[in-house]
C-alpha cells in the first residue's frame, strides 16, 4: 500500500469561511495545508444569502451591546454569554477587515457598507427592528468566501482540493494529523501536523428537506465522536422558516427584512399573533413553529402544507438590487416572479447549533471541565462555542465563522513554537485503508441510496421542528435497524478513480452515527427551548435544563454529561417579541 | 405531471475501459425536477458507477456544470420540462476528462491564478471601511456574481484552439479587480492580461455570454478591459 505523506504546521479541514479565515491567520506563522472535498469556492458558505451581522451603525444607531442582548435572547438563553459578547464586539473590526480584504459589500449612498433588517435584530433591547445585517445583495456568503479564498491565494496557503478526510487521528489526548483520500485517483494521504483545525461545516443532509448542500454530511463530527470525544447540544437543529416549497432552497430572511410578509390560506398576516412587536422579523425558531402551526390547523394555502411569503408590495427595484438571487430562484424553480406572485414556502432544515465543543479560542474540549485535546481546534458550523445556544439569529453564522475562525487560527499559531509534531501510526493507516476497502468490496442487498433516503425521511418525520417522546423512541429503533441495513450495503463502483459511490457510502455511515446522537439528545432534553420543541414538554425549564448537553459514545450506547451555561449580564427572561 | 425522459450520457470509466461510450437511461421525472435530479436518480437506482460532481443544487456553487443538449449549463439549474424527451449529456468540453462527467479543472483554475485574482492594496487601511459609492460598486456588480463553474471558458472557440488563452472567466476575474476602486494593482494586472494569450485574443464570439448560468455579459466586460488597456498604453501581444 502506497501512502503519500505530508507535513504542515497546521492542517485545516474545510475551505469555507471558517477554514479560509483560519488559514489567513495561520499562514503568517507557519505552513498551512487546507483540505476540501470540493473545489474551494464551492463550500456551502457560498450559499449564505442575506448578510453578516455587526452593529456598525451605518444606517441607524446600533450598539454591540444590543447585538449581544439579541443574540442571548435569540439563543433562548442557552448561548454562553462570554462567547457571545466576544463575537458581537469583535463583529465591527471583523467586518471592517473583511471590507479591506476586498469583500464587495453593497453600499449606502455615502459609500459605507449598507445594512438591512433581519430576524431578531433589535435596538434598545427588543424595542424595534434595527438595520444590522451587512450584505452584498443576497450573495453575501459568496462575496465573503471569494474574498477570503483570494486572500489565501495571495498569501500562499496550499489547498488540497477534492480530498476527502477519512480519519482525524487523536492519540494520547493530542491530535497527530489526519488521513485522507485524494478523490481524483483514490490514493491515500497522511497529513501530520502540529495543529489541526476542523472547519468542515454543517450536516443538514441528515434531513430530507434541507437548504444544505449535498456535501454537508458532518463526517468530521462523527469521526471525533467515535473516538470518545463529546458532541455538544446536538438536539438543537435550526429550521429556516422560508425554504422553497418542495425543494428546501433557501429564501433569505433578508426578504422579510426588506418588507416581505408571511400570509396563510385565509390571507392573514399571521405573525402578528405570534410576535406582535417584530412580527415577520421574529427569530427563526418562532417563525418556523408559527408556519407549521398554521398548516396543522388547516390554514395552509388551499389547506395544503405551505404558506406564502409575499413580496408583491416590495418595490421591484429593491427586489432587483437587493434580492436578485432569490428572484432568480423563484423564476427558475417555481416559475413565478415574486413581484407578481407570492412564494410558496415551508421550513427547511438549515443550521446545526450543536457540534464539536470548543472554548472561546476554538480549542476542542474533551469534557465538561474545560480540558482540551492538544493541538485540535474547531470553528464555524461544525463547532459549538456556544454563541447560538438553542437558536441562531440570522447573520450570526457568517459572523461566527469569521470571528472564531480567526481566533482558532490565532490560538493554533501561538502554540506552534513549542508544540510537537504529530505522528500517525502505520497501524492506524492500515486500519483506515482496510475499512475503506471493506466498504468498497461490499456486495450486499441494500443500496446506499435507499438507506440514506429512509434515514432522511425518519429524521424529518420524527426529529424536526416538533418532537415528542414516543416518536423519538421509535426513531431510535429505526436508526438501529438502518445501521443493520447499512452493514448489508452494496457498492457498484469498485474503481479508484473519482469514486463518489464509495464516498457516499462512507458519508452515510457517519450520518447514521450523527443522527443517533441528535435523536438521543432530543429525547433526553425534556423541555422546549429555541429550536428544540418538545410537544410533550412545551415549557422552557430553566431549573433543570439551563445547561449544555455533552454526548459521549459509551460502551453501552450514548451517555450524557451537562455543562452549565455561562451567564454574565443577562438573566433568563420570558422570550417575547 | 411526471413523464419519462431518456438520458443519453457520455461515459468514460478509465479503470474499466480506455474508450468512451454512450449509455442510455430512462428515468421518470416530474416537471419541477432538474437534470441533476435525473442524474441522481440514475446513480441511485440504475448505475452506481455514474460519476458527476454536485453540491449546492441551486446554482450557486458551480459544481455541476456540464454539456446538456449541446450547451454548457448547470445541471441543478436546468429543469427537465424545458428540454426535449431525449437529454444528451457530456462533460464540459476542452478539459481533460477524469471520469464520466467529471473534468479536471486544474487548467481552468490556473488561468485565474495568472490574473492576480485578489484585491491588492498595500496602503495602510483606514480605521473604517474604504468608501465606495453605490455607482462604483455597480461597476463590479455583475462580475462578482461569477461562480467559476467553467461554462464560459470551456465554450470559447478561442480556448479550444489555444489552451494558453486566459479565457472569459479569468478575464472577468481581472475585470472584477481592475474596476474595483479599492484595488491598486492596475499596471501589474494589465501586464498580466495583455500578453500573447490575453485579452486581445477575444474575438467577441459571445459563446461565453450565451452559456453563463449567472447571465453575466462577459464579452462586454472583456471589451471594457480592452479599452482600459489601450487607454493605459498596454497594447502588447498581438500588435
Amino acid at each position: 500500500m502506497e501512502i503519500n505523506k505530508h507535513y504542515f504546521d497546521t492542517v485545516i479541514i474545510g475551505s469555507g469561511l471558517a477554514g479560509c479565515r483560519a488559514a489567513i491567520e495561520c499562514i503568517n506563522h507557519g505552513t498551512v495545508g487546507v483540505l476540501s472535498k470540493l473545489y474551494p469556492t464551492r463550500s456551502h458558505s457560498t450559499a449564505a444569502q442575506g448578510g453578516i451581522g455587526a452593529a456598525l451603525g451605518n444606517e441607524e444607531e446600533d450598539s454591540p451591546e444590543w447585538h449581544t442582548y439579541d443574540t442571548v435572547k435569540g439563543s433562548d438563553f442557552l448561548g454562553d454569554q462570554d462567547a457571545i459578547e466576544i463575537m458581537c464586539y469583535d463583529a465591527i473590526p471583523t467586518i471592517i477587515e473583511l471590507e479591506h480584504m476586498g469583500v464587495p459589500f453593497s453600499r449606502t449612498p455615502e459609500g459605507k457598507i449598507a445594512q438591512r433588517r433581519f430576524g431578531g435584530h433589535t435596538r434598545e433591547f427588543g424595542k424595534a427592528p434595527v438595520r444590522r445585517a451587512c450584505y452584498s445583495a443576497d450573495r453575501t456568503g459568496h462575496a465573503v468566501l471569494f474574498a477570503l479564498y483570494e486572500q489565501c491565494q495571495l498569501k500562499g496557503v496550499r489547498f488540497f482540493q477534492e480530498f476527502q478526510v477519512l480519519d482525524i487521528v487523536v492519540e494520547n489526548n493530542a491530535v497527530q494529523g489526519i488521513i485522507a483520500v485524494n478523490i481524483k485517483d483514490g490514493s491515500l494521504h497522511v497529513f501530520e501536523s502540529k495543529a489541526v483545525i476542523i472547519a468542515s461545516g454543517g450536516y443538514g443532509k441528515v434531513f430530507k428537506v434541507t437548504s444544505n448542500a449535498y456535501a454537508s454530511t458532518g463526517e468530521c463530527l462523527s469521526m471525533l465522536f467515535r473516538q470518545g470525544l463529546p458532541l455538544e447540544d446536538m438536539e438543537f437543529f435550526q429550521f429556516h422558516p422560508t425554504g422553497l416549497y418542495g425543494l428546501g432552497i433557501l429564501i433569505t430572511e433578508g426578504a422579510r427584512g426588506e418588507g416581505g410578509i408571511l400570509i396563510n390560506g385565509k390571507g392573514e398576516r399571521f405573525m402578528e399573533r405570534y410576535a406582535p412587536t417584530i412580527k415577520d422579523l421574529a427569530p427563526r425558531d418562532m417563525v418556523s413553529r408559527a408556519i407549521l402551526t398554521e398548516i396543522r390547523e388547516g390554514r395552509g394555502i388551499d389547506g395544503k402544507d405551505y404558506v406564502y411569503l409575499d413580496l408583491r408590495h416590495v418595490d421591484r427595484k429593491i427586489l432587483e438590487e437587493r434580492l436578485p438571487e432569490i428572484t432568480t430562484f423563484c423564476k427558475i424553480y417555481m416559475g413565478i416572479d415574486p413581484s407578481e406572485a407570492p412564494i410558496p414556502v415551508v421550513p427547511t432544515a438549515h443550521y446545526a447549533m450543536g457540534g464539536i465543543p470548543t472554548d472561546n479560542d476554538g480549542r476542542v474540549l474533551r469534557d465538561i471541565d474545560g480540558s482540551v485535546v492538544e493541538g485540535l481546534y474547531a470553528a464555524g458550523e461544525c463547532a459549538c462555542v456556544s454563541v447560538h445556544g438553542a437558536n441562531r439569529l440570522g447573520c450570526n453564522s457568517l459572523l461566527d465563522t469569521v470571528v472564531f475562525g480567526r481566533r482558532a487560527g490565532k490560538a493554533a499559531s501561538s502554540t506552534l513554537k513549542t508544540a510537537t509534531k504529530g505522528k500517525v501510526k502505520k497501524e492506524r493507516i492500515s486500519l483506515i485503508a482496510d475499512c475503506v476497502d471493506m466498504i468498497r468490496r461490499s456486495n450486499g442487498r441494500e443500496t446506499v441510496a435507499s438507506v440514506r433516503r429512509d434515514l432522511q425521511t425518519a429524521m424529518m418525520d420524527k426529529c424536526s421542528v416538533f418532537r415528542k417522546e414516543e416518536e423519538l423512541k421509535v426513531l431510535l429503533d429505526e436508526l438501529q435497524a438502518l445501521k443493520e441495513r447499512y452493514k448489508d450495503i452494496s457498492i457498484a463502483d469498485k474503481s479508484n478513480t473519482f469514486n463518489t459511490d464509495l464516498l457516499e457510502a462512507i458519508e452515510l455511515g457517519h450520518m447514521l452515527t450523527l443522527s443517533e446522537v441528535i435523536a438521543s439528545c432530543a429525547l433526553q432534553r425534556t423541555e422546549s427551548r429555541g429550536a428544540h420543541c418538545r410537544e410533550d414538554y412545551p415549557k422552557r425549564d430553566d431549573e433543570n435544563w439551563l445547561k449544555h448537553t455533552f454526548a459521549f459514545q459509551g460502551d453501552k450506547g450514548i451517555t450524557f454529561k451537562y455543562k452549565p451555561v455561562k451567564l454574565t449580564r443577562f438573566k433568563p427572561e420570558e422570550r417575547k417579541y | 405531471m411526471s413523464k419519462y425522459y431518456t438520458f443519453k450520457i457520455k461515459r468514460y470509466l478509465p479503470d474499466e475501459n480506455p474508450s468512451t461510450r454512450w449509455d442510455e437511461f430512462r428515468v421518470k421525472l416530474n416537471s419541477m425536477e432538474r437534470v441533476l435530479d435525473g442524474l441522481v436518480k440514475i446513480k441511485e437506482t440504475m448505475d452506481g458507477t455514474l460519476t458527476f460532481r454536485k453540491s449546492c443544487a441551486h446554482g450557486v456553487c458551480g459544481s455541476c456544470a456540464m454539456k446538456i443538449n449541446g450547451q454548457n449549463r448547470l445541471a441543478c439549474q436546468t429543469l427537465v420540462k424545458d428540454l426535449p424527451e431525449t437529454i444528451e449529456i457530456e462533460p464540459l468540453p476542452a478539459l481533460p476528462v477524469i471520469k464520466d462527467l467529471v473534468v479536471d479543472m486544474t487548467m481552468f483554475f490556473h488561468k485565474n491564478d495568472k490574473v492576480l485574482p485578489y484585491l491588492i492594496n498595500d496602503e495602510p487601511p483606514p480605521e473604517r471601511e474604504r468608501i465606495q459609492s453605490p455607482e462604483d460598486q455597480h461597476k463590479i456588480l455583475e462580475s462578482i456574481t461569477c461562480i467559476m463553474c467553467g461554462s464560459c471558458t470551456t465554450s470559447c472557440p478561442v480556448f479550444w484552439a489555444d489552451k494558453e488563452y486566459l479565457g472569459p472567466s479569468a478575464l472577468l476575474k481581472a475585470y472584477r479587480f481592475l474596476f474595483d476602486t479599492r484595488d491598486r494593482a492596475t499596471e501589474q494586472r494589465l501586464e498580466a492580461i495583455t500578453g500573447e494569450h490575453g485579452v486581445w485574443r477575444c474575438h467577441s464570439i459571445f459563446n461565453c455570454v450565451e452559456v453563463c448560468p449567472k447571465e453575466i455579459d462577459i464579452t462586454k466586460h472583456i471589451l471594457k478591459l480592452k479599452r482600459l488597456a489601450v487607454k493605459k498604453g498596454f497594447t502588447g501581444g498581438e500588435k
